[in-house]
Order: C-alpha cells, then structure tokens, then sequence
C-alpha cells in the first residue's frame, strides 16, 4: 500500500512547501526591516486588485506556462532542461525572423507562424544538449546551462550586427509590421463604456498557452509517445525492454520541451515587445523549474503554479517600484520554492506520511 | 605577440584559473563522495558577496575571508541537509542554492548599502594585495626568468598561492589518508562503508563541507583579490565551468589544475583581446565570449576521453540487505 | 568458564515490522560456540530481516541480543563488528576499483595515514591465507577478481576484524560448484578454529551437507530448530512450506515439431570490451521446452537480452526460418515482439514492469503499439484497463485492482502480472528468465503451468534459471552455459545434478585437469 494517498501528495506536499517558502520570505522581509504584511498587501494590490494588475499577471504567467510545460515534460524523461532560458531566446529569434520577413495579412495567421518558428527555433537549440547527454553521455544539465549563455552571445551577435536597423544604437530588431502585433486582453475585453487591462501586455497568447496545457496532458497521458516518454523517465532498462528507444526519447523529449520554451516567445516577443531585444527572457526560463516542481510536473499544476508565479513576479515589480525591496526577492522565494518542492520534498512528505499512517492504524 | 604579453597572458591565465581551481576542488571532494554539486556557483557567490560586505564593514580582508567561508559553508550545509539527510535530488537542490544566493546577495547588499545590489570598493587591507616574492624586482631584468619570476610567479593574491598548495593537498589527503580512503570509498560503494561501520552521512557531510570552505576561498578572492568589490552575478558561471573542469580532470587533483588553467587561459583571452584575427579572417567578440562556454560543451560531449564518474555519485544512500 | 557454556549468539522474541508487514515474529534462536548453524526458509520468510538486525542494519521492534551471555545492543554495524561479528552479504559489499588490501583495511585502518594500516594488512592477509585456504593477491583491484574471489574477501574483512561470529547470507547463489565445495572447506576450517558460522540459505542440500544445527523460517516466524543429523531434507522442506510440496511438475512428454528458434555463432561484447557471449549455438522447436543452466553471469542473461532485442549482437538468429535483425533499426524490443517472440525478463522490477506505473499501464506494457490499445492518435485506456481486469482474473493477480501501482503488489503477483502479459499474447517463443525468483510457492506453481501449459499448445519455450531444480523439473532438453559459451546439452532424463554441476564449472572432460589446476591457483 502507498503509504498516503496520491491526492495528500499531489496536494499537500506542495502546499506545505510553499507555506514553509512563504514564512521564511517574510522572515527575510523582516530581516531587511520591511514588514512582510504591507509587502504581501502592496503585492496583491499591485497584481489582483485590478485588472491591469491581472493584466500583467497573466502576461507573465503565460511566460511562465510555456517554460513549466517545457521543464515538466523533460522532467517526465527523466532529463533536467535547465536550458529553457536559452530555447526561448531562440524561440525569440525564429520570431523576430518570421514576423519581419514574411508579409502576414492578419494577427492571426502571424502567431501561428511565429509560434510554429519559435517552436522550431527552440526545439533544435535544445536538440545538441539532448544529442549529446543520448549518445555521449554528457550531462545535460550542465550543457543546457551552457547554451544559455551560447545563445546569449548568440543574439547579441545577431542583433548588433545583423538584424539592427541600419542607424539604431539599440541592440534590438526593427518593431514588427503592424499586421503581427497582437491583440491584447484590452482590446479583447474592453467595451465603449469600460476599459479593462489598461497597459498591460497579457495577450491572446495566454489562450495558446492553454491549449499548451491541454495538448502536453494529451500527449503524456493519451498518447503512446508520453507512455513511451514517462516509461522511459521511470526507469531506462525497463524501456528497453519494451523497445522504448533511448535516444530517441531523449532527443524527443527535449526538442518538444525546447519547442515549448521557444514558444514563450510568441507571448513576450510577439505579443509584448513586438521586436526582439536583447534579455527578453528576463528569466522566465528558469522559473519554469519553479513552476514545473511545484505543479508536480502536471499540466493543471502548471498553471497553477504559472498563475502565483506570475502574481509574484508582478507583485515584486510593485514592490521594487514602491518600496526598498529589489526584485531579486522574487529570485529567493522562487529558490525556496525549487528547494522545497524539488530538494527537501522528503522534509515535508515525511510527517506528512507518518500522520496518515497513523490515521489509518487508527482506522484499523 | 611578444613574449612580454605572452607571458602577461599567463600571468592573466593564472588569476582567472584561480576560483576555477578551488571550484574544482571543492567540487572534487563532493562528487568524489558521491555528492553532485551544481551550486558552486551560488555558493561562491554568496562567498564573494559577504567577504566583500564583511571586508567593506570591518576593513579586514581576513574578516571577509571567514565571513565568505562561513557563508558558502551554510549553504552546503543546506545541500548535505537536502541531499544527505533527506535524501533529495541533488541537482534540484543545487539549482535552489543557486537561485537563492543569487537574490540573497543582492537583496542584502542593496540593503546594506544602497548601491544597486553592490558593494563600495575595497581598498587597503580590505582587499588581498599582490604579494610580491623575494627577489622578484631584482630579477626582473633577466632575460626570459626574471619576466617568468616577477611577472608570472610573483606578484599574486597570496589565495593564488594557496589554492595552487590546494592541488597537492587535495592529492595527499585523498590517496594518502585514511579520510580519504574512505571518502573515495563511500563514493564508489557507500554500502561498503556502512557495513565497513563507518558513517556515510558523516563521511558525505565532511565532504560537503570541505566543499564549503573551497567554494568560500574562490568566492572571497574574487571580490577581494580578482576584483575589488562584489558586483551582482559577478561569478559569471565560474561554477559551471569548474564542474565542467572536474569531468575534465576525470575528478582527479592534477588533472584539475590542467584543466583550469585550460579554462583560465580562454579567460585571459577573452580579457585580453575583443575580436581576433586568424589570417584574416575575424572571430567576433561574442564568439570568443562564447568560447569558454563552447569549450565546455566540447568537453562535455566527451571528444578528449571518457570519463568514469564516481559510482555512486549523485544517488541517496539508502540501506538494504 | 561461563564463556564455554553461554551460547555464541542468543536472539530472544526478535520482532520487526515494516508497515503493515511483519516481517519477524518473536524469534528466539541459541547457536553455541564452534557450530555451525543454518537458518533455511523460503524468500521472504524474514531470514534476511533477522541477519540485518543482528547486524545493526535495523533496529527490531522488541526483542534482545545475547553474545557469549551478554545483553547486546547492536545500533548500527559498528556495534556489530565490535561484538565480533562479521558479515558476508549475499551482494558484495566492495568497492570495485580498490585493491583487495584497501577493501580489507576500510574502517578498520590503524591511525590516519594509510601505509602504516596496508603494510599490518599485508601481514595479516598473508597469515589468514595460509590457515584458511583463502588465497587473493591483495594488490589485485576488486572489478578484475571472480566472483568466489570477492566472497573470500568479505570473509577476510570479517577476519581482519577479528569477528568470531560470522554470518553467510545465501553464499553460493553465484558460486560454481566447486567454488561452494571450496567455500565450505573454509567454513570447516573457520569452525574447527572455534568460529561460529551462521548461513543463510534456502538450499537444503547446502544444509545437510555443512551445518550442525538448523532453524526453519517461514512467514517471519521460526517453525523449528533441530539437529541436522536428526532431519532429513523431506522434513525440513515441509516445514518450510508448511504442506507437502511437490518438487516436480506434472507434465507429458515433449512433442517436439519444426525449429522455431535457430541461434548461430552469437557473440556480445559489452561496453568494457568484455566478449559476453563467445559464438552460441542453439536452437528450440515447436512444443519443447529447452533449459539453460548456468551459474549466474555466464552469458544467459546476455543470451536472453539480445534475443529479446535489448542488446546488440553478432551472428545469426533465425526465427521460423527467417533471420532477425541483430544491430539495426530493427533490433529492438518491438521488432522482436512483431516476430512473434514473447519475453520473461529476468529482473522483472527493472524490466518487466514500470514499478510506479499502474498495473494496467504495465499489462500494455511493450505492446502499447497494438491496434486494439488504439483509438484514433490517442490510447484507448479503457481497452487496457478491461484487458487488464480479465488479465487478473484468468491469472489469480491479488489484489485484482487495475489501478494499483506495481510496486504496490507482492512479487508473485508481480510476476503473475508480467507472465501474464507475455504469454497471453500467444507468441511462437517465449523466453523466460528466472520466472520464480522471489516468488512464493503458490506462484511458483501456478506459473510452471502457464509455460508448461504453453509449451503443450506446441510454441517454443527458452528458459534461463540459475535454479538447477526448476531446470529439471520444467526442460525437455538441458544446455548448460559457462563463461559464454555452451558447455553441452544433456537430456534431463538421463544426467544429475552432479554432471551438471561440472559443466557449469565450465569442466568438460577434457578441459578437467586445466580448470582444477585453475581453481586451485
């Protein structure tokens, strides 16, 4: 018998670590003598107490949806893609690339190029880390961190000697043609009388975003690829006994998780800066770990996890602009978040498991 | 290039390859017991920050060494919690010391001192000055030796000088001591020292602690010998890289230091030079940016030689029959 | 003068659960000095439980420890080991790539430098090797020793630590023959020295041949413990089981048809270069059931892997008389399973079956590709979940619940869940690999059946046991395979253990007067 139930553990593990990340991020609140109760009220304010807070909320979550769903589904094969960051900035590129060169007639046949190019962008930048951790054995983990910081250099070449406007000192891309730009949550849901998300740049991407979400439950549950890819995840020998190739998962699972975290790009690149820019990512990459942990992996907990993710990172832009507290605050309560849900898991499902066990003696 | 600049690009080699080395080391002593440890790099950065905060506070560069150390040692402590005792996944965790010292550092130095997550510059015995050995002016006019002595061997941080003492020490404790035999051993088969009756997780903690202390060291010269003063990220992946150099080595003590100095080299060239010219032909400053990080993936991917990792390495011993 | 008389070890109401199971009931056990005793029961009956907790690996729930008279308390290994008893696992506990002198000296070196510790060491070992017939070169690494070599020196680290008492926990499962038969002289020569040995095992001849005195475990309670000169190899077994057990399974003669599977020169070498298959040569028909003895790790398990399309090979197989991809594109698991070829693995909880998959994901498991699993581009999990649910009726799998997850059933019922899968889908070959390896009784019967029962409906069955009885009792022909190759073939009707048990030593006539020159060496 499991020792508790698989909802306690899909439900309260995550639950108790992100409690124990709150305390201890109001402890350090407290530490650099703010007060953790009008940071947290600032924060809510700030990113839920209006609908152009939810506006940027959203818009990050988006963000953060596509880098989980990318951590999530190397995560199920076993594979720690710490390079989303970099496979978004790819994705950036492909963008940058589709949206400027091809005459698109309308929005809405732009963003399935550019999504369909960021996708192939961040897909093939994941594909040498996989290629190699599948036939060389290198470690993927650092590899990917590698690319991060090859794609970096990557841009900057590209945006400072090939794709800026001839007299710009920016490094960045020329502003897409207008047909690309996409509609944003205020054109979507204004009417005359009321304007809703004001400035904010959540976009109809967040709706592609969902359809992530679904399509990633199907492929990994209904699909014979994400049998194949989480049976390859839980144990390699076994998968090749059944005739689940290695390599190939491998080099599978990280150009679909690379495709997903270049997709970011159609939110932030697209939808939000309508040209490239140099760090455009801004990180979304990396709290994709955040956010896949702390959804264990599952699709409905992504979004979850994207969603208070997104209302952190908006909140912590309040904070930074009202208050002392810079936004690296964000980066530690992120930190605990990994730490609890990822490293110390065990910490809290110990006790956890222990109570049930003596629930159930009791029930006995 | 004369031998003047070469031999000031060896002396630039010297200095970058410092932190990679005691990295390396530190990284050598956690894998070599079976610990992974991907957060080199936030702990030397959290290290580099609060020798720097701490040496800024008090003006004692001594002062800041203990502090760096003391800080990279609290975040090992985490990881051998994390990865020893609770038997967690030690890259997972890795990546969260990571991601913690690098908001911790800046949250606490804008706290402290207001400066855009920096802190002011050292100056004095804040920082470690160069030491200049014996003889090292007089020399200086030899032809080819007195360059080599005054330029390359003296005039370091005196941490160069101890991390390069790091590499035979690492080697002599690991293959001459009885701590080190059991270090390797509860790498390779950590059941075998447990029913040898030893402690794994007392083995595995010393481990990651030694680890702490290395990591601290690189972390305090850094700000304080490389540079002078913390600025934010400042580690640049050094961390990374190290690891990088320990595959590398083969997580071998010698090794190690061959390696660094390789990774070292491409940092004082990338320092040195911004676009280079091979027969006419231009690399541009991004690529060459890029190279220590391309020359990791080489590395990585194996094409200098396979190596075995330790056994046991980043798996939670857990006791069975 | 109470040392002579107090037993050596003394276990009183020894109890220990995990979880719900209880592992060990209320055990008592007395071994006197200079005897040797043997602890025989099924796997699972708590046998290694109750060693682990003489050993400091868990702490019993209840119960006390005597050693020469005196209470006990053994925490964790170094209180064991200070006790003075030492330990031989049935998986070694060494370190591959260290000398034998520094696997000997670690943990219980002399002082913090280690020359000092390796040149006492050298001693020692040289003094041990002479009185006990326990001969390694100390400078030799671990990962280049025979397997018989390594047990003889988790015996010398017991000795170097001074253990009197020393405990032997299924020693000859990898053991040759006659590296046992070697194995045992030590053991009489340790006894005769006043040790007390303690061994494990579940081999009753091993009993009868070496120990003084014998305890029966079954269920995590001790049944009996008798003299061994007053028992015969019938009792004990029953009271293993707790019924009478029938040793052979009942079954006409073979009707063996055409060759179904065709096997020529096969040759593996694995990632070390290590050549594990040396050019095997076999074939299997239709209706007959051919047995692979051998002792563990002389090329069966390679054998198995490359026919079941995980490894690489060279040479030929030819299935129905057509040959098999061995190393391309389709050498793989389901290319093989496409053939017709249905595969048992030997480790069913790293191969056979996804441990935290449900057991209805695991009963599709390798032939997740099949059309009738298929609706559309998606699975129809449905399918596979009635599939499975008739799957555990027809097979006795308890609990019959579908959704539970693998790890969560017992291993008979595991296997029963693997067995099931494999030989439902009617294939021209089956291979099996240890089909009741930490299988209780009943499985164990059930599951003899089902090949038996396969092999009847006239398909060819390939079976690889390191278990010499389940060998007899199940093949209609017999090879026996040794350092990768086939040694012969022998007919079961006609050969005994003892022929057996000389090729699995990879003696043949010929090759007699050269091995034993080795084995001695």
């Amino acid at each position: 018998m499991d020792k508790m139930p698989a909802w306690a553990d899909a439900v309260l593990v995550p639950l108790f670590s992100i409690i124990l990340a709150a305390i201890l991020s109001a402890l350090v609140i407290l530490a650099i003598g703010e007060s953790p109760v009008d940071a947290f009220k600032l924060m809510v304010d700030g990113a839920l107490m209006r609908s152009a807070g939810w506006g940027y909320t959203l818009y990050y979550a988006t963000n953060f949806i596509f880098t989980g769903l990318a951590v999530s589904v190397a995560f199920h094969a076993s594979l720690f893609n710490i390079g989303g960051e970099g496979q978004a900035m790819l994705g950036g590129l492909g963008t940058a690339l589709v949206c400027l060169f091809i005459p698109w007639p309308h929005w809405s046949l732009a963003i399935l190029g550019s999504a369909m190019a960021a996708a192939a962008f961040g897909a093939l930048w994941a594909l040498i880390p996989a290629y190699l951790q599948a036939k060389r054995g290198s470690h993927i983990v650092i590899t990917t961190i590698m690319f991060n910081y090859i794609a970096a250099s990557l841009l900057n070449y590209v945006l400072v000697n090939v794709l800026r406007p001839t007299g710009s000192m920016e490094p960045s891309t020329a502003v897409f043609p207008e047909a690309t730009h996409l509609p944003t949550f205020r054109d979507m849901f204004s009417t005359a009388d009321t304007i809703l998300f004001r400035g904010a740049p959540a976009n109809v991407s967040f709706f592609l975003a969902l359809i992530a979400c679904v399509v990633v439950w199907l492929l990994l549950w209904r699909s014979k690829l994400g049998y194949e890819i989480r049976a390859f995840g839980f144990s390699e020998s076994a998968a090749r006994y059944a005739g689940i190739r290695p390599v190939r998962i491998t080099i599978i699972a990280m150009m679909i998780s690379g495709a997903l975290a270049g997709m970011m790009a159609v939110n932030a690149t697209q939808g939000e800066a309508e040209r490239l820019i140099l760090n455009g990512t801004e990180g979304a990459g990396f709290i994709g770990i955040a956010v896949a942990l702390m959804g264990r992996n599952h699709p409905i907990g992504v979004l979850l996890a994207a969603i208070l993710f997104g209302f952190l990172y908006q909140g912590g832009a309040e904070l930074a602009l009202w208050t002392n507290i810079p936004r690296e605050l964000i980066t530690v309560i992120q930190a605990l978040v990994i730490l609890f849900t990822g490293a110390l898991d065990n910490m809290v499902r110990m006790p956890l498991e222990r109570l049930f066990l003596s629930l159930r003696k009791k029930e006995a | 290039m004369d031998f003047i600049t070469f031999i000031q690009l060896l002396d630039s080699t010297v200095r970058s390859a410092t932190p990679l080395l005691l990295a390396c080391l530190a990284g050598l002593f956690s894998e070599r017991a079976g610990i992974f440890d991907i957060g080199l790099e936030g702990k030397m950065l959290a290290a580099a920050f609060f020798s720097a905060a701490i040496a800024a506070l008090t003006g004692s560069a001594l002062m800041g060494l203990g502090a760096g150390i003391l800080a990279a040692l609290s975040l090992s402590l985490i990881h051998g919690v994390a990865s020893i005792n609770f038997r967690g996944n030690q890259l997972i965790s890795g990546v969260a010391i990571n991601f913690l010292a690098s908001g911790m550092t800046v949250l606490v130095a804008q706290h402290l001192f207001s400066q855009g997550g920096r802190t002011p510059t050292l100056e004095g015995n804040a920082r470690f000055e160069p030491i200049t050995l014996p003889f090292a002016d007089a020399l200086a006019d030899v032809p080819y030796l007195g360059p080599i002595y005054s330029e390359l061997i003296s005039g370091h941080a005196i941490l160069v000088y101890v991390a390069m003492l790091t590499v035979p020490l690492t080697w002599w404790v690991l293959y001459r001591t009885r701590f080190g035999l059991r270090l390797r051993a509860v790498g390779e088969a950590p059941e075998a020292v447990d029913t040898a009756g030893v402690s794994v997780v007392r083995m595995r903690f010393a481990a990651v602690l030694i680890c702490g202390v290395l990591c601290g060291i690189a972390g305090a010269y850094l700000a304080m010998g490389l540079q002078a003063s913390f600025t934010k990220e400042m580690t640049a992946n050094r961390g990374y890289i190290a690891l990088a150099a320990l595959i590398f080595a083969k997580w071998r003590p010698w090794y190690a230091l061959g390696a660094c100095l390789l990774f070292g080299f491409l940092f004082a060239i990338e320092t040195r030079f911004q676009n280079i010219d091979i027969a006419g032909f231009i690399l541009p400053v991004q690529f060459v940016q890029a190279l220590p990080y391309i020359l990791t993936v080489v590395v990585l991917a194996g094409f200098v030689g396979k190596a075995i990792p330790p056994r046991a390495g980043g798996q939670p011993y857990v006791k069975e029959r | 003068m109470e040392q002579s008389t107090a037993p050596a070890i003394e276990l009183k109401g020894i109890s220990k659960a995990f979880g719900p199971v209880q592992a060990n009931k209320n055990i008592s056990i007395r071994v006197m000095p200079g005897t040797i005793h043997g602890i025989i029961g099924e796997n699972g009956a708590g046998k290694s439980t109750l060693m682990s907790i003489l050993y400091g690996f868990y702490k019993a729930d209840a119960g006390e420890v005597f050693i020469h008279g005196k209470k006990t308390e053994i925490p964790d290994s170094q209180a064991a080991i200070s006790a003075g008893i030492g330990m031989v696992f049935q998986h070694f506990k060494l370190v591959q790539n260290f000398t034998v002198l520094e696997n000997v000296i670690l943990g219980a070196e002399d002082g913090p430098m280690l020359n000092t510790s390796l040149s006492k060491a050298r001693g020692v070992l040289k003094k041990l090797a002479q009185e006990y017939e326990l001969n390694v070169d100390p400078e030799e690494l671990i990962e280049n020793l025979s397997v018989g070599h390594q047990q003889r020196v988790e015996i010398l680290k017991a000795l170097y630590r001074q253990a009197d008492i020393l405990i032997l926990d299924e020693p000859t499962g990898v053991l040759t023959p006659a590296e046992a038969d070697h194995l045992f002289r030590i053991l009489d020569n340790l006894r005769a020295e006043g040790k007390t040995i303690i061994l494990i095992t579940h081999k009753l001849r091993e009993i009868m041949e070496i120990t003084d005195t014998v305890s029966v475990m079954r269920r995590g309670e001790m049944t009996a413990t008798v003299k061994t000169a007053e028992t015969s190899p019938e009792q004990l077994a029953e009271l293993m089981v707790g019924r009478k057990v029938l040793l052979h399974v009942a079954k006409e003669a073979a009707n063996p048809g055409d060759k179904v599977l065709e096997v020529e020169n096969l040759r593996v070498v694995d990632e070390d270069k290590v050549e594990r298959l040396k050019g095997v040569s076999l074939n299997v028909r239709a209706g007959e059931i051919l047995g692979i003895a051998g002792v563990a790790g002389n090329g069966q398990s390679e054998l198995l892997e490359v026919l079941g399309g995980m490894i690489p090979a060279t040479g030929t197989v030819r299935v129905n008389g057509q040959e098999i991809d061995l190393t391309g594109k389709n050498s793989d698991g389901q290319s093989r399973r496409a053939r017709g070829i249905a595969h048992v693995p030997e480790d069913r909880q790293h191969e056979g079956l996804i441990m935290e998959f449900a057991a209805w994901e695991n009963v599709a498991f390798g032939y997740h590709h099949e059309a009738k699993y298929q609706s559309g581009i998606l699975m129809n999990n449905a399918a596979i979940k009635a599939d499975t649910a008739a799957k555990m009726e027809r097979f006795d799998v308890r609990p019959p619940n579908p959704k539970l997850k693998a790890r969560n059933f017992s291993g008979g019922n595991q296997q029963k869940i693997v067995v099931a899968r494999e030989i439902e889908r009617n294939p021209d070959i089956l291979l099996v690999g240890q089909p009741t390896r930490g299988v209780d009784i009943g499985a164990i019967e059930f599951i003899h059946k089902q090949i038996v029962a396969l092999r009847d409906a006239g398909k060819a069955v390939l079976l690889v046991s390191v278990e010499l009885d389940e060998i007899f009792s199940l093949s209609d022909r017999i090879v026996v395979m040794f350092d990768g190759q086939i040694m012969g073939e022998r007919d079961p009707a006609t050969t005994n253990e003892k022929e057996l048990g000389l090729l699995m030593a990879g003696i043949t006539d010929t090759s007699n007067a050269q091995m034993e020159a080795k084995q001695n060496g």
